[in-house]
């Protein structure tokens, strides 16, 4: 099948097969190697991306069932002409990152939590990125550096 | 002690952050080359088996196939510790996972095709999981081509002593078995690897391994290549915490395939193959006993120990190096004893995982810690400083402590938790607090000929200071750490340092990333280039200004004699005078830095590392005594870091170190049933979520090391030892029941409730005369 999305704001017409997983088409066809993957078995959150407006993880979602979806990856969370929005400098500033490799997915979730309004308190992110798993931090510098911004944002 | 520095204790932002909260980081399964293939391999389904034959002919016509190897095809020598394991098995499998043969093909679907179609004939051997089965009479032998006896890999002992006088001195001796699961370092990214070699015959391997150098010389010494013509790349490693550090059967067979394709392979392991193909935390069990005197003065600790290791030796068969260093040197014990048997078993065999053998021996010790000072009715925070090692010490093994914040780390946590308050007295609530305390190599760890590393440096016309270490940056942040410490030493702004460590071609020999070496060694040995770099610029400068280079300072870049305000040169320009004249020059240096340390001799005594590193963690748990649920309430956390070079990442990598603890507490095993993993993913393994990992406050303890660089030692492991021991006190502070094994998943600790697991103490174990109980 033919599928148009658009992906951080471009317009992607691709023909595929619809059981490709949407993470094999970021990566493979579309390189965007930002999303990372950690097990394929949608446990570890790495591949995290937004589809329409909730966090999915890519290595789980077939790309048959998102035709006309908009996707927003760990490229365009910060929009155009910007390096980085205030959720990727505070994670920066607060030491969120260590190897880095479940960051994008980790990012990306945390901006969805954000965007949906998530209480500015330690349990409730907590709460929402317990699928996205790191191994590195111990999440308490992820989880301060999210309630930082969502403290920021509320002003 | 100094804290003027301009760089050095300031709370940094990794370098590399930016890139990767951006994902512009890209990690080996991000790289291509021209031609790329997709490889798989074939593993062994049976624990135990012999191989009657392989028929990989339907394999190889499949269209899109570049070649098929297995032990038939291939020329492989033996490796690991004693060349007991070989790439592409040849004769037997020992384990579920084991490497039988290998595909490349033009892509991941084909390669696995490919490999279905490869006929392996097997006659199965009986096999045995259990490290006490395997050393009966009578247990079937995993290596019968090995001259061992009872599948016993190794043997660790030592003792000093006279322990049935220390028995006799011993008011209370408490003994009891404590054990540990097999557990895995589960990085986000798993291993992959990626071979090729160029039209000339030079092999380049992409590997995140961070022993790169020794890797190097495994690849060549196996497959039988020039090793000076092979180059390995490190690229940015998606965590490893230890399983990253040994070379695994599939490095090999990249190259293998590689060369019989023609074309570059990559290999990436699946999740399940991340927990059966690479390598595992090994369980340890204990027997062990510790006597003290009346007064609590220890006076002797003996313990049995056998290591699980799993089919075959690699790194992991050397964790009771560091199992024996606490059992004989943490507190001052004198009296002390040791016998332990690595031995094989028909599964997944253990590596360096961090921690490296610590925690599985802290849980034993430090438990028993508490259930002598409740034995002897006294505080077990009393009972830690009485015999907690004090700068001066010397260990029966012959560690020599020189900078030691333990004390001072017991007593932060001590007064933090509020202990003296509420230890002991919130049963009521199921609730219950719980210590302890380790020590820890902190000045690197002799265990190869040289513990050495080196550092390069060059000021180009630019002023762009370049370090290029031997070491690897894991995420970390050892990266940033270096440097800082250049910028410090050179008295540049630290925007103005880079740091290149990912290419043996280029970057100066090193043994490896292990043993929390690396903010020490390799911090010491960019200190002494930055130094030599900063004598070179001082004299570029003293030309220029008409001053003697030894009246001359460098701060924040800019060179002055102090005194004479106009009197200044920014050191760009100082490099400048050099480089753009007749008769011109770079600056340029190198420094290779061995700490003067020891490996231990036959006997195990030796100084094996230049500083050593000390904690203590309280844990409060709350345990719901009817389901066995046991919740982490918090954590107190001090650690002696020497000096924390950046703060922030000090506290990463102890919370962190920390929430692996937690999980190896209470949640994170691999358990076997028929010789296999039934549930090798990451949903079932018990990892961690951010729900799952307790608040957790920490605390730096800064005692200077006098030979740490900035006085600073090391800190990776720190973290992981502790949780494990720390909750186990506080779930028997809470409810009364001792746990004996790890992780304390609820059903266990239901059954321990209903069986009323104790202590088991001998008070008064022989009539003691009033004076030897000092």
């Amino acid at each position: 099948m033919r599928i148009s999305i658009t992906v951080n704001g471009d317009p992607v017409v691709r023909p595929v097969d619809p059981s490709d997983t949407l993470l094999s088409v970021l990566r493979g066809q579309l390189h965007l190697i930002g999303t990372k993957w950690g097990c394929l078995t949608g446990d570890c959150g790495a591949c995290t991306v937004i589809v329409d407006g909730r966090s999915v993880v890519s290595c789980l979602q077939t790309v048959g069932q998102i035709d006309g979806a908009e996707i927003t990856t760990i490229e365009g969370i910060a929009g155009r002409g910007r390096m980085m929005n205030d959720l990727q400098e505070a994670f920066v500033t607060h030491g969120a990152a260590q190897c880095g490799f479940c960051t994008p997915g980790m990012v990306v979730a945390a901006e969805q939590l954000l965007r949906d309004g998530v209480e500015p308190d330690g349990a409730a992110i907590r709460e929402g990125l317990a699928g996205n798993l790191c191994r590195c931090t111990g999440y308490s510098k992820i989880i301060d550096a999210v309630l930082s911004v969502a403290l920021a944002r509320m002003e | 002690m100094r804290s003027d520095y301009a760089v050095v204790g300031k709370r940094i932002p990794k370098l590399d952050a930016p890139d990767k909260v951006t994902g512009r980081t890209t990690y080996a399964d991000d790289l291509k080359m021209s031609g790329l293939l997709a490889g798989a391999i074939k593993r062994s389904p049976y624990p135990h088996a012999r191989i009657l034959s392989v028929d990989a002919s339907a394999a190889e016509a499949v269209p899109g196939v570049y070649a098929v190897v297995h032990a038939g095809n291939v020329t492989q020598r033996p490796f690991g510790y004693g060349h007991d394991n070989i790439p592409l098995k040849d004769r037997v499998v020992r384990c579920v996972g084991d490497e039988v043969a290998a595909v490349a093909a033009v892509d991941a679907a084909t390669a696995q095709s490919a490999l279905d179609l490869i006929s392996v004939e097997y006659e199965l051997l009986p096999a045995v999981d259990d490290p006490f089965e395997a050393l009966q009479p009578g247990a079937p032998r995993i290596h019968d081509e090995l001259d061992i006896e009872g599948n016993v890999s190794m043997e660790w002992n030592f003792q000093t002593g006279d322990l049935a006088e220390a028995e006799r001195r011993s008011a209370v001796i408490v003994s009891g078995s404590y054990s540990s699961p097999q557990a895995a370092p589960a990085p986000i990214e798993t291993h992959v690897v990626i071979a090729g070699f160029d039209a000339d015959g030079h092999l380049e391997v992409i590997s995140p391994v961070h022993m790169v150098f020794m890797y190097r010389k495994e690849l060549a010494d196996c497959l039988g290549l020039d090793w000076r013509r092979v180059t390995v790349r490190q690229p940015p490693v998606g965590g490893s915490f230890g399983g990253k550090i040994d070379i695994d059967a599939h490095d090999f067979i990249a190259v293998m395939l590689a060369r019989a394709a023609g074309r570059p392979v990559k290999l990436a392991m699946s999740r399940e193959e991340e927990f059966t193909g690479t390598r595992t935390r090994q369980p340890i069990h204990f027997r062990l006993r510790t006597g003290a005197a009346a007064d609590g003065t220890l006076q002797f600790r003996h313990a049995e120990v056998v290591s699980d290791n799993g089919a075959y030796n690699a790194w992991g068969s050397h964790a009771l190096l560091v199992a024996m260093n606490t059992v004989t040197s943490m507190y001052r014990v004198g009296t002390s004893r040791l016998a332990a048997k690595v031995v094989y078993t028909n599964k997944n065999y253990g590596g360096s995982v961090r921690g490296f053998g610590n925690p599985q021996a802290t849980f034993a010790v430090e438990q028993q810690m508490e259930e002598l000072a409740d034995a002897l009715g006294m505080d077990p925070m009393d009972l830690r400083l009485k015999n907690a090692n004090r700068p001066g010490d010397v260990t029966p093994q012959g560690l020599e402590i020189t900078s030691c914040g333990l004390s001072e780390c017991l007593e932060t946590v001590r007064r933090k938790s509020g202990w003296d308050q509420r230890r002991g007295r919130m049963r009521s609530q199921h609730r219950g607090l719980g210590a302890a305390a380790y020590v820890h190599v902190g000045g690197g760890a002799r265990i190869y000929g040289s513990d050495g590393c080196g550092a390069m440096i060059k000021i180009d016309d630019s002023g762009r200071v370049a370090l290029i270490s031997g070491s690897s940056e894991l995420g970390q942040g050892s990266e940033t750490a270096l440097a800082m410490i250049v910028a410090e030493t050179l008295g540049v702004p630290l925007e103005a340092v880079s740091v290149s460590h990912d290419d043996t071609d280029v970057k100066p020999w090193d043994v490896g990333v292990h043993a929390s070496r690396t903010t020490f060694v390799a911090g010491n040995a960019a200190r002494m280039a930055a130094a030599k770099a900063r004598d070179e610029l001082l004299e570029a400068a003293a030309e220029v200004l008409d001053r003697p280079a030894r009246s001359l300072t460098i701060r924040d870049g800019v060179i002055s004699v102090p005194g004479e305000p106009t009197a200044t040169l920014r050191y760009e320009k100082a490099v400048r005078r050099r480089l753009l004249r007749e008769g011109s020059s770079i600056i340029m240096t190198s420094a290779f830095y061995d700490p003067p340390t020891q490996r231990q001799d036959e006997n195990h005594i030796g100084n094996i590392s230049a500083s050593y590193g000390f904690g203590a963690h309280v844990a409060e748990v709350e345990v719901d005594p009817d389901t066995g649920m046991v919740r982490v309430l918090g954590l107190w956390a001090a650690h002696d870091v020497g000096r924390a070079i950046n703060p922030m990442s000090c506290e990463g990598q102890i919370e962190g170190g920390a929430v692996m603890g937690v999980g190896l507490a209470l949640s994170e095993e691999l358990p076997v049933e028929d010789g296999r993993f039934p549930a090798p993913n990451l949903h079932d393994y018990g990892m961690p979520t951010a729900m799952d990992a307790p608040p957790i406050d920490v605390t730096l303890i800064e005692t200077a090391d006098e030979l740490g660089p900035f006085g600073a030692k090391g800190i990776g492991e720190g973290g992981i030892i502790l949780p494990p021991a720390a909750i186990a006190n506080a779930v028997a502070d809470a409810v009364g029941v001792r746990p004996r094994s790890y992780p304390i998943r609820p059903w266990r600790l239901r059954r321990w409730i209903e069986t009323g697991e104790r202590s088991h103490v001998d008070k008064h174990p022989h009539p003691v005369p009033d004076e030897n109980a000092r």
